[in-house]
């Protein structure tokens, strides 16, 4: 099966999710929407992680630094949510908006 | 190309088009909750995506941690923070022309490089089981960051907690 399909696809795939997420990141106003923006991104990464090291790698069995690295940017995305989240929680308690415009609190 | 090669083929451009349809919906779509449900599409083919390369423990990992926690948390932090959002009149910011613009910069830029380098490919094919090797290597070689990736995540909920209690 991986014989058939060039690397470039899956290269180009995790591009457009990448920009997509980034778009997500970038214009949304709301600050959860911000976070998925920044969650498309992170699986963008682990498509090409895993991707090169399906493609490159000499031996994918006994070398599978690329799995290992796609399996803690996991682990990061998910305290990255969970702190990101717990923020958003608590400002939407204080100031009642999760709008990112309205929080600009330490804006000069 | 033989068949199976331009099945093969089919199959990836289906699991790409209804990732990047589902990762589109997330960004664009007002209401913040059918965004976040668009988001648990994207997670299942980016998991279809790993079933394709042949990591299939990175693949069920994927589920259970996305679709199952992340998407959960994600869920309800929507929940917990709505009234506000429903009655806004655009979900997108001012300056989102602008940033089109450059992310379509950056595409086009990234899918240029994509095309020209000239990847070192050795496209052997994987024998076996990956998942034990793969258990071993987190355990022999990749010991110390494994361990210290657990403290961090164990930091971290306990700081998600603090900041986000009363």
């Amino acid at each position: 099966m991986i014989n058939d399909i060039p690397l470039n696809y899956f290269l180009s795939l995790a591009a457009a999710l990448f920009c997509i997420g980034l778009f997500g990141s970038l214009a949304r106003k709301n600050a959860i929407a911000v976070l998925m923006g920044i969650e498309l991104m992170l699986n963008a990464v682990n498509i090409n992680l895993v991707a090169f090291w399906r493609y490159g790698s000499p031996d994918p069995i006994l070398n599978q630094a690329g799995i290992v690295f796609a399996l803690f940017v996991i682990t990061l995305a998910a305290a990255e949510a969970a702190i990101g989240l717990a923020l958003v929680i608590a400002i939407y308690r204080s100031r009642d908006t999760v709008n990112v415009e309205e929080i600009n609190l330490l804006k000069w | 190309m033989d068949l199976f090669g331009v099945i093969s083929q089919l199959v990836f451009l289906l699991v790409a088009v209804l990732t990047l349809a589902a990762g589109l919906a997330t960004v664009l779509l007002r209401n913040v909750f059918h965004a976040a449900l668009a988001l648990v599409g994207t997670f299942f083919g980016v998991a279809a995506i790993y079933l394709m390369l042949e990591a299939e423990f990175l693949a069920i990992v994927q589920i259970l941690v996305y679709v199952g926690a992340i998407a959960v948390l994600i869920l309800f932090a929507v929940m917990l923070t709505r009234g506000m959002m429903q009655t806004e009149d655009s979900n997108i910011n001012s300056q989102w022309a602008w940033a089109a613009t450059a992310i379509g910069v950056l595409f086009v830029g990234l899918f240029i490089l994509i095309l020209q380098v000239p990847w070192k490919i050795s496209g052997q094919p994987v024998v076996g089981d990956t998942t034990p090797a793969l258990g071993t290597a987190l355990l022999t070689t990749y010991l110390l960051p494994f361990e210290v990736v657990s403290v961090l995540l164990l930091a971290t909920l306990i700081g998600a907690f603090i900041i986000a209690r009363e």
